[in-house]
């Protein structure tokens, strides 16, 4: 197991360096550049003044050379400086990643709280009005837009009633209240874009524990239990969840990119100062260390995730094994 | 945030409303985040409004369009009009209690002379030969040839030399991020895409600032915005033309906020490429003028709030020749230029045609102004009615940029222009610069415009300076390599508790100092 381990590990990084030259690649490949969308018709700044601007970030220099450079520095874990505002990339990126973890966390807190029960009592219940209910509600949430949901969320309980928050995470004025109530403001701050994120997101993981659950629940361990005489909460809660829940623990590894991705969309909203606006408006102003920096390390916690939900996997199920029998 | 641009903020004479002590904080919403807190990079405007309120220039602009001194309590110009002396203020520290002196001033702008700074403002002083610290409170700037819009380009903000002199990537700096100027604000803080505080400058050199602390909160989404103004959460926002003429009828609104309005210093414009086969006619391009109905756009696209506009000047500068008006809306003259041109619809399907070839243009604009995509389609239809084929066509920014004004592949182009309050345009309408990359898109070329554009930045007498202006108006409204469109109003909302603020064409925070709010309407107290 530690040699799959270890091999697997090792074969990340190749697939980083491919997915890293595409990226690098399609970047420069879509027209206009970093100049001239800063400088794009700004009557005040000169041909001689652009000029400078490429010589000074290098993009005057043959694309591969660049990406060279690039790979270089990235060795040395160095994601070098936005051309945007001259940050070091790791300091923008680590200064936006705490907002989209504490959304993404507690959102995937409540999806599973939720979700799961959702499904598994679906599947007990299956085809009842229950089941039916539940079907319709995960899919409304599912099919949804979440900016729509966002914005009548803002009005109804932000502006209308004025319980919770209309945007943002904690107001200017924070530093000026006592420590308890920073905390109780945070909390209040994320009331509507955790019930957003996740009324939106319970449809997957509800639909696939009910379907993982039937299945389970269809199997011949499940009769033999039964003939056993053993109470049907037994059989239910302690031999069909449990195998029900093995297919779930794959979905698990693969939140682990979701965790740092958020929606462009969301946090323009919402004013949620989190990766996604970071990495759209990177996008967009043509900030390509940024854009790499945030694209490489989401690459490479997908590559992750999907590695440690496959050993997670291996453990939980004993029949599943990745080497040859001794 | 667009309003403090160029604008450094000078007393309203005669405003005997004087505070004592700074109280309350005005807290204004921004879509974007501050980039760079450092003048002589700062080229986006969250930036640059910042930057006017902690730094301050050797001149600025007051609300009547005029340059007045700021850090300089004087300046001559030789005879020659090749030296600039500048007489300082006296006792103007800066935040960190250091004097300010004419070392600063040398400094800041060797600093944006030098390559290696990477200052995206190095063009506007290359014609600068010398600085001389001649005292600590005069300065001397010497020209190699007059240069009438350095007074304003003077303006910029200075920065510290005590603290830049020793660091070598200023840029990278951490005053980039926690400036230090002169100005009637100190920096406070700086949470990244959250917000921007600022607090009163108790020491500041004129007056001390009746507000004591400014906030840039920031809120991408425009709608989010309107919510927070109307609640409270923060206390001026741009509306939008839609939200100013039919979101501020609630009662929350009426009872909360004040509307104002000002004439934006920026123009929409229809730029016909002189080189396409069509557009070169000039008849052809007079006729297109006159097809356009500007009220009708002005009405529809902008809901009224908007100004029409002939010319590339600030429309209420004394530049702006408003004698010249040749294109009033008139589509039988349309048609009759046109057929004098040889286009007339020979075969009865609505499209004037010649030689076989039908008159259709394309425009092009750029994606993401819902206001220019509006008026395309207006101006599409208006020439249809006089038998104008137009076609319209979106194209992302980057794209635009560079297939369309790099490599000039366009018939029409629908765009807007920033204008600086100095009339030099050179960089947009002077031949020289039609190569690839220059502002000439249209390729527009007159000779006689080129000399006035030469002569109007060596002259500094402003009565002689109008003159060449005024004559370049006219004479590139008779070539037409436009259809000048509109101007556009701002239109800001903000709290009622301020008290203080006055409309003027430079925007409403020229005496941001002087704004107020009562004691017992103060909402944040600490």
């Amino acid at each position: 197991m530690k040699r799959y381990i270890l091999k697997r590990l090792l074969l990340i990084i190749p697939m980083l360096v491919g997915i890293s030259f595409i990226l690098f690649a399609v970047m420069h490949l879509a027209p206009g550049d970093p100049t001239s969308i800063r400088y794009g018709l700004n009557p005040e700044i000169s041909q001689g003044a652009r000029d400078n601007f490429n010589k000074m970030y290098g993009l005057d220099k043959p694309v591969l050379i660049q990406y060279f450079e690039w790979m270089e520095r990235f060795i040395l874990l160095d994601f070098g400086n936005s051309f945007v505002d001259d940050r070091k990339v790791i300091s923008k990126i680590m200064s936006r990643l705490p907002a989209t973890l504490l959304l993404q966390v507690c959102s995937l807190v409540v999806i599973f709280c939720v979700a799961l029960p959702i499904g598994i009592t679906s599947a007990v219940k299956k085809d009842t009005v229950f089941d039916k209910a539940m079907t319709v509600f995960v899919f409304i949430g599912y099919a949804m837009p979440t900016f729509w949901l966002a914005m009548i969320l803002i009005f109804f309980f932000g502006f209308k009633l004025g319980w919770l928050p209309i945007s943002g995470m904690m107001p200017w004025y924070a530093q000026y209240l006592p420590a308890a109530e920073r905390i109780t403001d945070l909390l209040r701050h994320l009331v509507l874009p955790v019930f957003a994120t996740a009324f939106t997101g319970l449809a997957a993981l509800s639909r696939y524990s009910r379907s993982s659950m039937i299945d389970s629940m269809r199997s011949q361990y499940i009769i033999t239990a039964r003939a056993k005489g053993l109470s049907e909460r037994r059989v239910i809660m302690v031999h069909a969840l449990r195998n029900a829940l093995l297919p779930v623990i794959t979905i698990v590894g693969l939140t682990l990119p979701a965790l740092i991705s958020g929606s462009f969309i969301f946090e323009t909203i919402f004013a949620w100062p989190g990766m996604g606006r970071l990495g759209y408006e990177a996008i967009m102003s043509y900030d390509y260390p940024v854009v790499m920096g945030v694209a490489v390390i989401s690459t490479f916690l997908t590559l992750l995730g999907i590695l440690l939900s496959d050993i997670a996997y291996a453990f939980a199920d004993p029949r599943i094994r990745y080497e040859g029998r001794k | 945030m667009i309003f403090f641009l160029s604008v450094f903020i000078l007393p309203s004479a005669g405003n005997s409303l004087q505070q004592d002590i700074s109280r309350d904080a005005y807290v204004d919403a921004s879509i974007g985040d501050a980039r760079v807190l450092i003048p002589v990079y700062a080229d986006d405007s969250v930036s640059g409004g910042i930057c006017g309120l902690i730094y301050n220039g050797l001149t600025k602009v007051d609300k009547d369009l005029n340059i007045a001194g700021d850090l300089a309590e004087r300046w001559d110009v030789s005879d020659d009009g090749l030296v600039i002396t500048f007489y300082l203020r006296k006792g103007v520290k800066w935040h960190d209690g250091e004097p300010f002196t004419s070392k600063d001033v040398k400094f800041t702008f060797e600093t944006i002379k030098d390559p290696a700074t990477g200052s995206p403002y190095i063009s506007g002083f290359s014609d600068i030969r010398s600085i001389r610290a001649i005292d600590p409170y005069t300065v001397q700037f010497e020209y190699s040839a007059p240069y009438a819009p350095a007074l304003l380009k003077l303006g910029m903000g200075i920065i510290p030399e005590h603290i830049f002199a020793d660091i070598k990537d200023i840029r990278r700096s951490e005053y980039a991020r926690a400036p230090v100027g002169t100005g009637p604000y100190m920096f406070s803080e700086w949470e990244s895409e959250k917000f921007i505080i600022l607090k009163a400058n108790p020491e500041y050199f004129m007056r001390v600032p009746g507000i004591k602390r400014y906030v840039c909160k920031i809120l991408p989404d425009q709608s989010v915005q309107y919510l927070e103004l109307v609640s409270g959460e923060i206390d001026s926002m741009t509306l939008t033309p839609y939200q100013y003429k039919y979101r501020s009828d609630i009662k929350e609104f009426r009872e909360r906020i004040n509307k104002y309005r000002y004439l934006a210093p920026s123009y929409t414009y229809l730029g016909y490429n002189m080189k396409d086969p069509v557009l070169s006619d000039l008849r052809v391009r007079r006729a297109l003028s006159r097809a356009v109905n500007k009220k009708e756009i002005i009405d529809a696209a902008l809901l009224g709030l908007g100004e029409p506009c002939t010319g590339h000047f600030w429309k209420d500068s004394v530049y702006y020749n408003h004698e010249v008006d040749l294109y009033g809306y008139d589509p039988g003259e349309a048609v009759r230029l046109l057929a004098q041109a040889g286009w007339k619809d020979t075969d009865g399907d609505g499209v004037l045609d010649k030689d076989g070839l039908v008159l259709s243009l394309k425009i092009v604009t750029n994606q993401g102004n819902k206001v220019r995509e509006d008026v395309a389609t207006i101006v599409q239809r208006q020439w249809a009615d006089i038998g104008v084929k137009a076609e319209i066509q979106v194209v992302a920014w980057a794209s635009f940029i560079d297939q369309i004004i790099d490599k000039k592949k366009f018939q029409v182009i629908l765009l807007a222009w920033m204008l600086p309050l100095d009339p030099d345009c050179y960089s947009v309408w002077h031949s020289d610069s039609i190569r690839e990359g220059g502002l000439n898109a249209v390729s527009y070329s007159n000779p006689a415009v080129d000399l006035l554009i030469e002569k109007g930045r060596r002259e500094f007498d402003i009565e002689k300076r109008k003159e060449v202006y005024h004559e370049i108006h006219r004479l590139i409204a008779e070539d037409a390599p436009y259809t000048f469109l509109y101007f556009s109003y701002r239109t800001p909302g903000i709290n009622k508790r301020f008290r203080g603020i006055e409309e003027s064409p430079v925007g409403l925070y020229h005496n941001f100092i002087d704004w107020h709010v009562p004691r017992d309407e103060v909402r944040y107290d600490f």
